[in-house]
């Protein structure tokens, strides 16, 4: 596609017609005739019978929330689901920190420690969806794909704080095992084909 | 001194010393070079090799090139840039990738380099051998992550002194032959050398056993030795460094507390390790691993507040202790000259009695070296301390001095296998208690100048001297001639015939003679090792610097005006520079800044010590303070500066100024008062704000400022009276000094290091007895008497067992008549 045509700034006088609208009447026996003439010409039937013919078509285009639900984009940023790895089914969070650092709104905080298994565990994770701005950076810098954005964008209730709570985000272990996490396409997610841009390293054995 | 001479680096002249390292001129001038094994005031390791620089179109390690006058250096070619990325990339090969779970990740200079030479391929590979991470108790190490620099075992053996850490073979197999060929030289070499070793333990053990400073862990380059405590809490990110002074004992070193949130429920700041610029400072266990030592959960009672103020009102005294700020020593001073209460301090009192003793003879305020100047001498001497446990600075320094090709003599009473294992060009000499006046003229005997010694001095020492016959043994080569017989054919008549012949030979002989040698007593009074004098000449070898640590042990000595006199004879009359051990925290601070009286009065308030009224930053007084870590303020250090430190946490209770305040005093906040520190003791009017608190890559310290030096008023005395010999303390004997990482009950506070005190004796004491280790003993003195548990010390050595201050359930204080050692009987109960 060419962008001459964006480029040509030059819009010209082609199709362009003046509006003819009256001055605005200026003295009050000016404005009387116009307010008289408004209301006693009927207009205001047109747009009613507008919205009558059309709800007896009875073909309404309009979407039943909450009933029904739009599509959304998987790029779409809601509420954030945490993610499991496939195999395992373990936490694919493994503390690192970087979401709680990359944050600009200052809303993720996490505990971790030194566990049994010399492993660095989580022992706590909070989002604060008061301040979060939805903005994607968590996801993109996770460097194990464990927080996304999820789809669930209905985040009203009497607290925000109903939604962070890590177990809620987290997929539900018998859902993965149903299959039904999927692998998350959006924001941080590997772009296809990347394989062909990385350097092999050697291995010995 | 070294001469000042122009270099040219990177086509920038920059001034410097002869003799420095390139790197170091390079540093102290901004100029960056990439090093990873070298540590300043350390030798160099020369492991990393990626310090290559061209000096003079030669390739050469910065690290341990010395500079000439007019050399020019450049710091980058296109082969030191290919060296340097082999070398990186040598370092990333089986290098796990597991940042986002490392405790070094954000610090790490394996991170910082790999980007910095921007390794983005690997062409380098070899089977990587199973290296399973270790615990060595209160350090983590993980081989997997480590990358052989070898800076903890250069810092362990070269400034703390230890010896604890070395390389280890690492089992794995050759590199690929081709390599050698295919890869630079100085990587290839490098990879050699790394590919077979890890890192262990000198003893062998599976433990770390050793005076457990943490430095190891500080100076990793990587996350393979982490603190135990330390390890999966937090990323080096998220920490506020709160720049600020350690409060534990007079070294005054620099730390940061690194805070955090304590959790996602407690917003509180919370202290999560210390830090340090280990170039330049190096911590003790205390200082690195006793940081919690705060008094939380405080608010603000305000009848407890009125009690205090009727406590003031009625008090005529208050006792103290040292570990507070100058500040607050001065709202003390203040208390004193506007209600005239008596201000009642032991250690600040004896050491300020000791300082002014010292002055009558030396017409100096103070004495007049640091620790930073020990660092850089070649023969040190320490009496009357116990080093590691007084001032593990003052030991660093001793040990760094030493280690850097000089010598030292380390004088006390209690044998010490610490100073002992640091290299064997350290004497230690255990003389008997109360023969610290013994050691002092020895040194006079020894290194004094005798031009200038006065008269009665020389004749005094000269009595300690004779003659006398010994008997030497020789080996000397003899002559010997003997004959031999020797069958021979003779060839012309084919007859064996018998042919006799002279051999001489040079066979080495015995021989016993009779010298006559100088026989100096002072050499048996102190107890000094046979042979101590020929010793001595070998250690004196190429020697130019000296300097004289003195201890606690002297101030309360009970002639210890003639020992003060003596240390300034030996500063005035030799090569040696002094420094002195302040017993506590700011005990200089508190001795130059407070009048302070002998005896108290009948109600004593009690400021973190005992008394009718206590107040008390430990949480168990009366009222509560702050500790240090929750103060601002200044604090005194040994090495005569005056270092600002900061609030770590917060603290929500009433301050000594809140009382200073209701009593009469002005002052909106406790540093109102830094810049009123008195001018005539040598504190400067400088604004708390303005006092910094770094170090520059020059390695100098900028940090608060320098006492200044007091004229004295005094009249010279240089009189010294003679040694008592009969004083000598024997029989079981108790000395008053502290195991190491403990100073006093805030260090027994922080959760890493609390511990219950006892009776610590040697394993050679304790086997020589019929005590065991946890049995209750009571140890009774002509003071009084204690009933402890025997713990067992492995850090020191004979017969003198120790008791502790820093557990406030033991009043060891009690037993001790002033004197740190005195004569005991302890018995099984």
């Amino acid at each position: 596609m060419s962008f001459e045509k964006f480029k040509d700034r030059n819009v010209g006088e082609d199709g362009y017609y003046m509006v003819d609208i009256e001055d605005y009447p200026e003295t009050g026996w000016g404005k009387f005739k116009q307010v008289a003439s408004r209301s006693l010409k009927g207009e205001l039937f047109v747009g009613l019978w507008v919205v009558l013919r059309e709800m007896f078509k009875f073909d309404i285009h309009t979407v039943q929330y909450p009933k029904e639900k739009l599509p959304i984009g998987p790029r779409y940023r809601a509420v954030h689901k945490m993610l499991r790895l496939f195999e395992s089914g373990t936490e694919r969070c493994i503390g690192c920190g970087l979401c709680e650092k990359i944050c600009i709104s200052d809303c993720i905080r996490m505990d971790t420690k030194y566990d049994e298994n010399s492993r660095k565990e989580v022992t706590e994770y909070s989002i604060n969806l008061g301040r979060c701005i939805f903005c994607g950076y968590c996801a993109e810098v996770c460097p194990e794909l464990a927080i996304v954005h999820g789809g669930r964008y209905e985040n009203a209730s009497e607290q925000r704080a109903h939604f962070v709570e890590f177990e809620d985000m987290l997929t539900p272990i018998d859902a993965l095992k149903a299959g039904q996490q999927e692998e998350y396409p959006g924001f941080g997610a590997i772009i296809p084909g990347s394989d062909k841009s990385v350097k092999k390293t050697p291995l010995a054995y | 001194m070294a001469n000042e001479i122009t270099i040219t680096i990177d086509g920038k002249e920059i001034e410097t010393q002869e003799g420095e390292f390139i790197l170091n001129a390079a540093r102290a001038n901004d100029i960056f070079i990439p090093a990873i094994c070298y540590l300043t005031r350390c030798s160099p390791t020369l492991a990393c090799r990626i310090c290559l620089v061209e000096a003079d179109g030669k390739q050469v390690y910065a690290c341990n090139a010395k500079t000439k006058s007019g050399m020019n250096i450049t710091t980058t070619t296109e082969n030191i840039e290919r060296e340097r990325r082999a070398i990186m990339e040598v370092y990333d090969v089986n290098h796990p990738l597991q940042c986002g779970v490392c405790d070094q990740s954000g610090e790490c200079e394996l991170q910082n380099y790999t980007l910095e030479m921007g390794v983005d391929s690997q062409n380098y590979t070899i089977a990587d051998v199973d290296r399973p991470s270790v615990d060595w108790g209160h350090i983590h190490y993980d081989p997997g992550l480590c990358i052989v620099c070898e800076r903890c075992v250069t810092a362990c053996k070269d400034m703390i002194g230890d010896n604890s850490l070395k390389t280890v073979p690492r089992g794995a197999g050759a590199i690929d032959g081709a390599f050698k060929e295919s890869m630079p030289k100085d990587a290839y070499a490098m990879w050699n050398k790394l590919n077979k070793s890890v890192i262990g333990l000198t003893s062998g053990e599976e433990m770390l056993d050793c005076t457990s400073c943490g430095e190891c862990a500080a100076v990793c380059p990587v996350g393979a030795l982490v603190d135990t405590d330390y390890i999966y809490t937090s990323n080096a990110w998220e920490h506020k460094q709160v720049p600020a002074t350690c409060g534990h004992c007079s070294a005054g070193c620099q730390i940061s507390y690194d805070t955090k949130h304590t959790s996602i429920d407690n917003p509180e700041e919370k202290i999560y390790r210390v830090s340090n610029e280990w170039n330049y400072v190096s911590l003790c266990g205390a200082g690195r691993y006793g940081f919690d030592y705060q008094n939380s959960d405080v608010t603000k009672d305000e009848t407890a507040f009125g009690a205090a103020l009727d406590a003031f009102k009625k008090a005529d005294t208050i006792n103290f202790t040292s570990t507070i700020t100058n500040e607050e020593a001065l709202i003390l001073q203040k208390m004193k000259d506007k209600f005239g209460y008596r201000l009642v301090n032991k250690d600040a009192q004896d050491f300020k009695t000791f300082l002014r003793d010292y002055s009558v003879v030396s017409r100096s305020s103070i004495y007049g070296s640091d620790l930073e100047k020990v660092h850089n001498t070649d023969f040190v001497v320490s009496v009357g301390s116990a080093l590691k446990s007084d001032n593990p600075n003052a030991r660093y320094a001793f040990n760094n001095a030493v280690q850097m090709k000089g010598a030292g003599l380390y004088f006390h009473p209690v044998a010490d296998p610490v100073v002992d294992g640091m290299s064997k060009n350290v004497v230690s000499i255990n003389h008997a208690p109360l023969q610290e006046e013994a050691v002092l003229y020895l040194l006079l005997d020894l290194f004094g100048n005798k031009d200038l010694l006065p008269t009665k001095i020389i004749d005094y020492l000269a009595t300690f001297h004779s003659m006398k016959t010994v008997t030497v043994t020789e080996t000397i080569k003899e002559k010997v001639v003997t004959q031999v017989t020797k069958k021979v054919v003779n060839k012309e008549t084919g007859e064996e015939e018998e042919v006799t012949s002279d051999v001489t030979k040079m066979v080495p002989k015995k021989v016993s003679k009779e010298v006559e040698v100088d026989d100096n007593r002072l050499l048996e009074i102190v107890g000094a090792p046979d042979k101590f004098e020929e010793t001595l000449q070998k250690l004196l070898k190429k020697k130019e610097t000296f300097s004289l640590i003195v201890g606690p042990d002297l101030y309360t000595h009970p002639s210890s005006q003639n020992i003060a006199r003596l240390v300034a004879l030996i500063e005035k009359y030799s090569a040696f520079e002094l420094v002195m051990i302040p017993t506590l925290t700011n005990t200089l601070g508190v001795g130059l800044i407070c009048d302070l009286d002998d005896e108290a009065g009948e109600y004593a308030i009690g400021y973190n010590t005992q008394g009718d009224y206590v107040l008390s930053a430990l949480g168990d007084g009366d009222l509560d303070m702050p500790a240090i870590n929750q103060q601002e303020g200044t604090l005194t250090s040994i090495n005569k500066r005056v270092n600002p430190t900061n609030v770590a946490v917060g603290y929500g209770g009433y301050v000594l100024n809140d009382i200073a305040n209701a009593l009469g005093l002005k002052a909106e906040y406790t540093i109102d008062y830094t810049e009123q520190l008195p001018t005539a003791r040598g504190f400067k009017t400088r604004k708390f704000d303005d006092l910094p608190n770094h170090y520059t890559n020059a390695g100098e310290e900028v940090r608060g400022y320098l006492l200044g030096k007091m004229p004295v008023r005094m009249k010279k005395d240089e009189h010294v009276v003679a040694i008592d010999e009969d004083q000598a303390l024997d029989g079981t004997l108790v000395y008053l000094a502290n195991p190491v990482r403990q100073f006093t009950p805030f260090t027994n506070k922080a959760h890493q290091l609390i511990s219950e005190g006892g009776l610590y004796m040697s394993e050679s004491a304790l086997s020589g007895s019929e005590l065991q280790v946890g049995d209750e003993v009571s140890v009774k003195t002509e003071a009084g008497e204690v009933s402890v548990k025997v713990i067992s010390d492995n850090k020191i050595d004979g017969e003198i067992a120790y008791l502790p201050t820093f557990d406030a359930n033991i009043n060891s204080e009690a037993l001790f008549g002033g004197y740190r050692f005195t004569t005991a009987s302890i018995e099984k109960v």
